[in-house]
């Protein structure tokens, strides 16, 4: 009877490390947004300094799109824009910019030196926009289907692994529906 | 000192350290201990220190360089920080944490090879070789997962910045202390093994460990406190603890280390309470390495999570399956064979740190239950849940409570068999205190009364407890006083320690009491000029200007309070860094005597004003206080060993420290 007594803290700890172990293999960062399968907030966005045309809600309508939070200070939108140029590049799918409390001028700035991926960028100066959508930090895409609606959100970076493993075959099935 | 010097020597520490575990376990496993191989491994402990410190060294050289070439410092130093936050980015970033974390270790493994040789050799070489196995994981990991010291061509011409809510005084000095006190509790871990594979828990045994497992609780302590501090003036949200994972992961191990600096005293002075001992010093260990799991792996997320890689949480599972679940099955199989020798009552100081025990270890469950639970839920039904400070407050107050309670009245009662009557003659002033107090309370509080009383008076009977166990054993006012200042440099720092750290416990939980019960909040829409009220003051916002740091642009708002004549004025900061694209906030305090005004604002996005939240936080200086005199009760009694059991010694000739070597 002592004997198995004594088995109780192993047999504890037994428990507690499957836990641990199976808790590896998720991502607690990745929290699920209020947002999906909800119609996406309504904005309307000026545009960023140096640029003519801002974003509204409207323009992303009827299709299937991605919206992308970005801006110059975030070291991982770094990491992310080649994977947006190639996409855009290739036509893959309309990417709606939302620039996320940038300092004015350093928006076009960036741009101008890596690159424009974005169909149209709507600029977000104080952040009003980017709470209604519930964003956690930069970078961070919403997939929006057809209908308006938020379908999927990518908390952190896109990268090539990414879109072809996760949201190239999810656009698709959107596109089909 | 080129980068590489420090990886080659941390290189050659982890040869050494896996050829010293070989020579002492082999020894000890067969039996058969060579003495030329055991004294290598007595030694090996502090080449392999010298070592980590010529590696950790060489990392603090390049970060104090800022050499970009070093991957490590390019993410996560800058040339525009200043100097000593240079130096103190060395541990600010996972690796350069885990080399500090191992610098600890095998600083603490050196220690042990050079002051332990008046413990019986067989105990000391195993407990070293386990030591140097927990080395040879951990220098393992960093090598592997983590490596500190990778370069990066082309040089950067400049780095990307520590994270800037690190860029503060107490953040730099939290981590050495909290590690001080988790990777501390490694070598009462190595003890418990070493007991349990030689069969044999005594007396002597748990003088050796003793100061061990104080010394890490004390650190820890300190760790826990200064950390507490940190959140309190940078986080900007009014609180001192918010039962954030991280936090949890701190007090867990401290909670465990309380249990188990109480049960080895069972042990030292009553040879009982063998089993529970071991598996205390286990479990303090355990949930350290848990903590480091959980900073680590990503499983948790917190703002204080480092870098997130699950390979690296892999690792530290593996360390952790291999280190406790290796412990507790040695535990399983062997513990029947430490018995006691001592008898029990249940009205006896050993009887009392029994509740205690039991009593520590249910708050360390909700603890751990409150902490894991969002990972149970997830991993059993995929659902993302977050359990927060009011599962903690409606649970664990109540169980630090009946503690506090038990702890004042433990300390007057005598070990072996406790005369009742006249333990509730000593407990006397400390009831009347604490119902005194308690009517106070009760009349003069504004709101929260019965909570307010129950808990003042609690205070109360905890302090008055420990200051008249003093009093008792000095014979205060009974005697003579050059008979009582005798007395009271006869006392052993043990009990000394146990009074100051009771004490203080008293004193940290006035502050605890105060400032959750009765602290005064207020949120306002304020531009300059603006006046607003908290606590009786008129809190006027007098300007806001921008300004520029060394390496961030600031926005520093200054008030000025006013309370019955009295005037003064504060300023707090908002502190925006570009390089990491990252805010932090000074708040404006300003303490009241023993309390704090304390005013955090935040960003002024509607143009409309500054949203303001002004605190008025009772008693809080008595929170810092209280931790500091509770560490220095933990100095204290570690300073008071070897001489203690004199009369033990006596009795007893086979405790004498200095055995029959074995070889």
């Amino acid at each position: 009877m002592k004997r198995l007594f004594l088995l109780v803290p192993l047999a504890l700890f037994v428990v507690v490390g499957a836990f641990l172990a199976n808790g590896l293999t998720r991502d607690p960062s990745n929290m699920p947004s209020q947002l999906i399968d909800r119609p996406l907030p309504e904005f309307d966005l000026s545009a960023i300094e140096g640029m003519e045309v801002g974003l509204s809600s409207d323009d992303i309508k009827g299709q299937v799109a991605l919206l992308n939070v970005f801006a110059s200070w975030c070291v991982s939108c770094h990491i992310e824009h080649p994977t947006l140029m190639a996409l855009a590049a290739r036509n893959e799918i309309p990417i709606y910019g939302l620039n996320w409390k940038e300092k004015p001028g350093d928006g076009i700035a960036w741009l101008n030196r890596l690159g424009n991926p974005y169909t149209l960028i709507g600029d977000d100066q104080n952040g009003r926009v980017a709470i209604d959508l519930g964003v956690t930090g930069a970078p961070e895409t919403f997939v929006i289907d057809k209908q308006g609606r938020v379908r999927f959100r990518v908390a952190g970076p896109i990268t090539d692994q990414y879109w072809t493993d996760v949201l190239a075959p999810m656009i698709e099935d959107l596109r089909r529906s | 000192m080129t980068p590489e010097i420090g990886h080659f020597a941390l290189i050659l520490a982890f040869a050494i350290a896996i050829a010293q575990s070989l020579a002492l376990l082999g020894g000890a496993v067969t039996g058969n201990a060579d003495e030329r191989f055991t004294s290598f491994g007595r030694r090996a402990s502090l080449i392999v220190f010298g070592l980590t410190l010529v590696s950790f060294l060489s990392l603090m050289n390049a970060f104090g360089h800022s050499d970009f070439s070093v991957i490590n410092v390019y993410e996560n130093s800058h040339s525009a920080k200043p100097f000593i936050y240079k130096l103190t980015g060395t541990w600010g970033n996972h690796e350069g944490s885990m080399l500090l974390w191992v610098l600890i270790l095998t600083l603490f493994s050196g220690v042990l090879a050079a002051q332990g040789r008046a413990a019986p050799r067989e105990l000391l070489n195993l407990t070293l070789g386990i030591q140097s196995l927990i080395i040879v994981a951990f220098i393992a990991f960093i090598l592997f997962t983590s490596n500190p010291f990778e370069r990066l061509f082309p040089t950067p011409t400049d780095g990307t910045g520590l994270n800037p809510l690190l860029q503060d005084p107490g953040l730099a000095i939290h981590p050495p202390f909290l590690y001080l006190g988790y990777v501390g509790f490694s070598v009462p871990f190595s003890f418990a093994v070493a007991a349990l594979i030689r069969g044999k828990a005594d007396t002597v045994w748990a003088r050796l460990m003793r100061p061990w497992a104080l010394i890490a609780w004390t650190f820890l302590t300190i760790g826990i406190m200064l950390g507490s501090w940190w959140a309190y003036y940078e986080l900007g949200w009014g609180g001192w603890w918010a039962w954030d994972p991280v936090e949890n992961a701190s007090f867990m191990p401290w909670l465990a280390g309380t249990a188990l600096i109480h049960s080895i005293r069972v042990v030292e002075r009553r040879d009982a309470m063998k089993g529970w001992a071991v598996l205390l010093a286990i479990t303090a260990f355990s949930l350290s390495l848990v903590g480091t799991f959980l900073v680590r792996s990503g499983v948790i997320t917190s703002v204080h999570a480092f870098a997130v890689d699950p390979a690296r949480g892999v690792f530290i599972l593996a360390i952790l399956v291999a280190a406790v679940g290796g412990a507790l099955t040695v535990f399983a199989a062997r513990a029947n064979s430490l018995t006691p020798t001592g008898a029990f009552a249940p009205v006896s100081r050993e009887g009392a740190l029994v509740v205690n025990n039991a009593l520590v270890l249910t708050a360390c469950t909700t603890v751990f239950v409150g902490t894991f639970y969002p990972l149970f839920i997830d991993v059993l039904s995929g659902e993302k849940i977050s359990v927060g400070a009011p599962y903690f407050n409606l649970v664990f107050t109540k169980i630090a409570g009946i503690t506090l309670a038990l702890a004042g009245a433990g300390t007057l009662l005598a070990w072996k068999r406790a005369n009742l009557s006249a333990t509730i003659r000593r407990l006397a002033p400390a009831a009347l205190a604490a119902v005194v107090t308690g009517v106070i309370v009760l009349v003069i509080a504004d709101r929260e009364r019965v909570t307010g009383a129950i808990g003042i008076a609690l205070v109360a009977w905890l302090a008055v407890g420990a200051i008249s166990e003093i009093a008792f054993r000095i014979k205060l006012f009974r005697a003579p006083v050059s008979d009582s200042v005798k007395r009271a440099k006869g006392l052993p720092g043990a009990a000394w320690g146990a009074a100051l750290s009771h004490f203080g416990l008293a004193i940290f939980a006035l502050g605890a009491i105060g400032i959750s019960l009765w602290k005064t909040e207020t949120v306002a829409l304020m531009t300059e000029g603006d006046v607003a009220e908290v606590a009786g003051y008129s809190v006027t916002l007098t300007s806001v200007e921008r300004l520029r740091g060394p390496n961030y642009e600031a926005e520093r708002a200054t008030f000025s309070a006013q309370k019955k004549g009295e005037k003064f004025s504060l300023s707090g900061e908002r502190r925006y860094y570009p390089i990491r694209g990252m805010e932090t906030s000074e708040a404006a305090i300003r303490a009241q005597g023993l309390s704090d005004l304390y005013i955090s604002f935040g960003e002024n996005t509607s143009g409309r004003g500054w949203p303001v939240r002004l605190f008025f936080n009772p008693f809080v200086a008595f929170l810092w206080w209280g931790a500091a005199v509770t560490a220095l009760g933990g100095f204290v009694a570690f300073a008071d060993r070897g001489r203690k059991p004199a009369k033990l010694r006596k009795k007893n000739p086979a405790a004498k420290p200095i055995e029959v070597a074995t070889a």
